[in-house]
C-alpha cells in the first residue's frame, strides 16, 4: 500500500526541465526519418523496388548481418563470461580493447582488417600462400568486416548482463557439483538471455547498417559484396532517388525486424 | 602532473596568442580578404602548393580549400554555401552549378587528366596493359560506374573491346588506389596523377587507349563570391605559367 503511493508520487508530474530535451531529442531522432518519406518518390516506388539490384543488395545485406551476427554470438558471449567472471590480470585493458572497433572510423577499421587478413597481410599472407584464398572482395569478407564493428555491441551487452546476473545461482550449481562448463550452460546462459538477445539484435543491426569498414575491406561489387548501404551511396552519385527507395527499404525491414524481436523476446527490463 | 598542467597553460597561451593574431590581421582582410575555393579532391596537393604561392604573392589575402567529391562540392554550392571559386573535376558538376545560375562567367578548363594503369611495386600479376583486366585470375579493381573515374574506365576499355572482369568496384579513386599500395589486387585504372602521387609503392603503365577518356577540369569564379576580386586573381593565376608548372609536375596535362 505504501508501496504503491510512493510510486504513483513518483510518477505525479512529469517535469517540463526533462520532457522538453526529451521531445526535442525524439524530434532531432524523428524528422530525418519523416523527411525521407515525405521526399519518396512514391509513385515510381514499385519499379524502383522491383528493379534486380535492389533485391540482391537486400538478399546479400540480410545474409552477411545474420552471418556476422552468428560469429559475433559464437565468439562473443565467451569473450563478455571471460570479462564479467575471468578474474585474469589486466582486464581493464582487455575491457578497453574490446570498446576499441566502437570509436575506431569503421574505414579504418576496414584498412586496419585489409593490413592483417589481406592479400598481403600478416595473417592473410598465409592463408594467401598455402590455399590461394583471399578474404577481400568476397562475401565472407563483408561478414570479416561487420562481424568486427558489431561484435563489441554483443560484448557489452552480455557482460553488462553477467555482471548484473546473482552469482548465487551460478554458486550453488557449483556447490551441487557441476562444472564451470555446464554451470555456464545450465544456469548462467538462461539467466542472461534477454541480454544476449538484445546484443544480439543491436549487432544485427549494426551489421546490417555497416558502410565503413565494408567497402574498405571487401570492396564493392553487385551479388558479392554491394551491400544495401554501400547502394545507397553509389545510387547517391547518381539518383538520389534511387538512394532514398533503398535506404527506406533498409530502414522498414530493420524498424520490422527490431520490432518483432522485441515483442517476442526482449520484453521486460533490458 | 605539476609539468603537464605547465606544458598545458604554454599550449593554451600560444594558443591564445595566435587568435589574438588572427584579429590583428582585420586590417588585412580589408585589403586583400579571404577567398574560399571548392576545388576536387584530386586537386589537393596541387591547390594546397598553388594556395601558398598565391598567398605569397597577394599578401593579406588568405586562401581557404573545401576540398571534395565534385559532385558533392557542386550540391553544396547550389545550397548557398558562400564560395568564390569553384574548380571541379569534371564538367558535368560545372554545368550543375552554371546550370542553376551560380556561375555566369564561361569555366576555363585548366588542366587535363586521364587514366593510367596501377599496379603494385614489382607488378605481382605480371599486368601489361588492358587486356589482363579481363583475365579472371587478376585481381582488377575499378571504380564504380556512378564516379568519373569509372565512367572514364567504361570509355577507355570500349575503345579498347574489352570486358573487364573487376573484382571490386570501389566508390572513388582514393579507395580504388588504397587497394594498389596494400597490393590486394593486381591492376586497377585510376588517373596518372594518382599514381604519381602514390609514390613507390605503385608503378603505372601507359597505355594507348587512355586518350579515349581524357578528363578536363574546369575552373570558374561563382557570379556570388563574397570576395569577387580576389575570385577572380586565383581563376587568373591558376592559368598562370607558374601554376602550370606545378600541375605539370604533379601528372596533369595543361591545355
Amino acid at each position: 500500500m505504501i508501496g504503491a503511493t510512493r510510486r504513483r508520487a513518483v510518477r505525479g508530474r512529469r517535469p517540463l526541465i526533462l520532457v522538453v530535451p526529451a521531445v526535442c531529442a525524439l524530434a532531432f531522432l524523428v524528422l530525418p526519418m519523416i523527411g525521407l518519406l515525405l521526399r519518396a518518390p512514391w509513385r515510381t516506388l514499385p519499379e524502383r523496388l522491383t528493379s534486380a539490384e535492389v533485391g540482391q543488395a537486400l538478399r546479400l545485406s540480410l545474409v552477411c548481418a545474420t552471418s556476422a551476427t552468428v560469429v559475433c554470438v559464437v565468439f562473443g558471449i565467451p569473450l563478455a563470461w571471460l570479462l564479467a567472471r575471468g578474474e585474469v590480470r589486466g582486464l581493464g585493458i582487455i575491457r578497453a580493447l574490446v570498446t576499441v572497433p566502437l570509436v575506431l572510423p569503421p574505414v579504418v577499421g576496414g584498412v586496419a582488417l585489409l593490413l592483417v587478413l589481406g592479400r598481403r597481410g600478416v595473417l592473410g599472407r598465409y592463408l594467401y600462400e598455402w590455399f590461394g584464398f583471399s578474404l577481400p572482395f568476397t562475401t565472407a569478407g563483408v561478414i570479416v568486416a561487420e562481424a568486427f564493428v558489431a561484435m563489441p555491441f554483443l560484448v557489452i551487452s552480455v557482460e553488462g548482463a553477467l555482471r548484473a546476473a546473482d552469482p548465487r545461482y551460478e554458486e550453488a550449481a557449483a556447490t551441487l557439483g557441476a562444472s564451470r562448463w555446464l554451470t555456464f550452460r545450465r544456469v548462467t546462459l538462461p539467466s542472461v538471455m534477454p541480454g544476449v538477445i538484445a546484443g544480439a539484435v543491436l549487432c544485427w543491426a549494426r551489421a546490417l547498417g555497416e558502410f565503413g569498414a565494408t567497402i574498405t575491406f571487401a570492396g564493392s561489387f553487385p551479388g558479392t559484396t554491394t551491400t544495401m548501404p554501400l547502394a545507397v551511396y553509389l545510387a547517391l552519385e547518381t539518383d538520389p532517388e534511387d538512394a532514398i527507395v533503398l535506404s527506406l527499404v533498409l530502414l522498414a525491414v530493420s524498424v520490422a525486424v527490431l520490432a518483432a524481436l522485441r515483442d517476442r523476446w526482449t520484453r521486460g527490463p533490458l | 602532473m605539476m609539468r603537464s598542467i605547465g606544458v598545458a597553460l604554454t599550449v593554451g597561451a600560444v594558443a591564445l596568442t595566435a587568435v589574438g593574431c588572427g584579429t590583428d590581421t582585420a586590417a588585412d582582410q580589408a585589403q586583400g580578404g579571404t577567398v574560399t575555393v571548392f576545388a576536387a579532391a584530386s586537386l589537393t596537393g596541387t591547390f594546397t602548393e598553388l594556395g601558398k604561392q598565391f598567398e605569397a604573392a597577394h599578401p593579406g589575402t588568405k586562401v581557404v580549400f573545401g576540398f571534395g567529391a565534385s559532385s558533392a562540392l557542386a550540391e553544396q554550392i547550389k545550397q548557398g554555401a558562400p564560395v568564390d571559386v569553384f574548380a571541379s573535376a569534371a564538367p558535368k558538376n560545372m554545368q550543375q552549378v552554371v546550370d542553376a545560375g551560380e556561375v555566369t562567367a564561361k569555366p576555363v578548363t585548366f588542366v587535363r587528366n586521364r587514366l593510367e594503369i596501377a599496379v603494385p611495386q614489382g607488378n605481382p600479376g605480371r599486368v601489361t596493359g588492358l587486356a589482363d583486366f579481363a583475365k579472371p585470375e587478376e585481381k582488377i579493381a575499378l571504380c564504380a560506374e556512378q564516379v568519373p573515374c569509372g565512367a572514364a574506365a567504361k570509355t577507355v576499355f570500349e575503345a579498347a573491346g574489352i570486358t573487364p572482369q573487376p573484382d571490386t568496384r570501389e566508390a572513388d579513386v582514393k579507395a580504388v588506389l588504397t587497394k594498389v599500395t596494400l597490393g590486394e589486387v593486381d591492376a586497377a585504372l585510376v588517373y596518372r596523377t594518382d599514381v604519381l602521387a602514390a609514390g613507390d609503392k605503385v608503378q603505372g603503365l601507359d597505355f594507348p587507349e587512355s586518350t579515349t577518356a581524357i578528363n578536363d577540369y574546369p575552373i570558374a569564379a561563382l557570379a556570388k563570391a563574397p570576395n569577387a576580386a580576389a575570385a577572380a586573381a586565383f581563376v587568373e593565376f591558376i592559368g598562370s605559367d607558374q601554376a602550370r608548372a606545378v600541375f605539370a609536375g604533379a601528372g596533369f596535362d595543361t591545355p
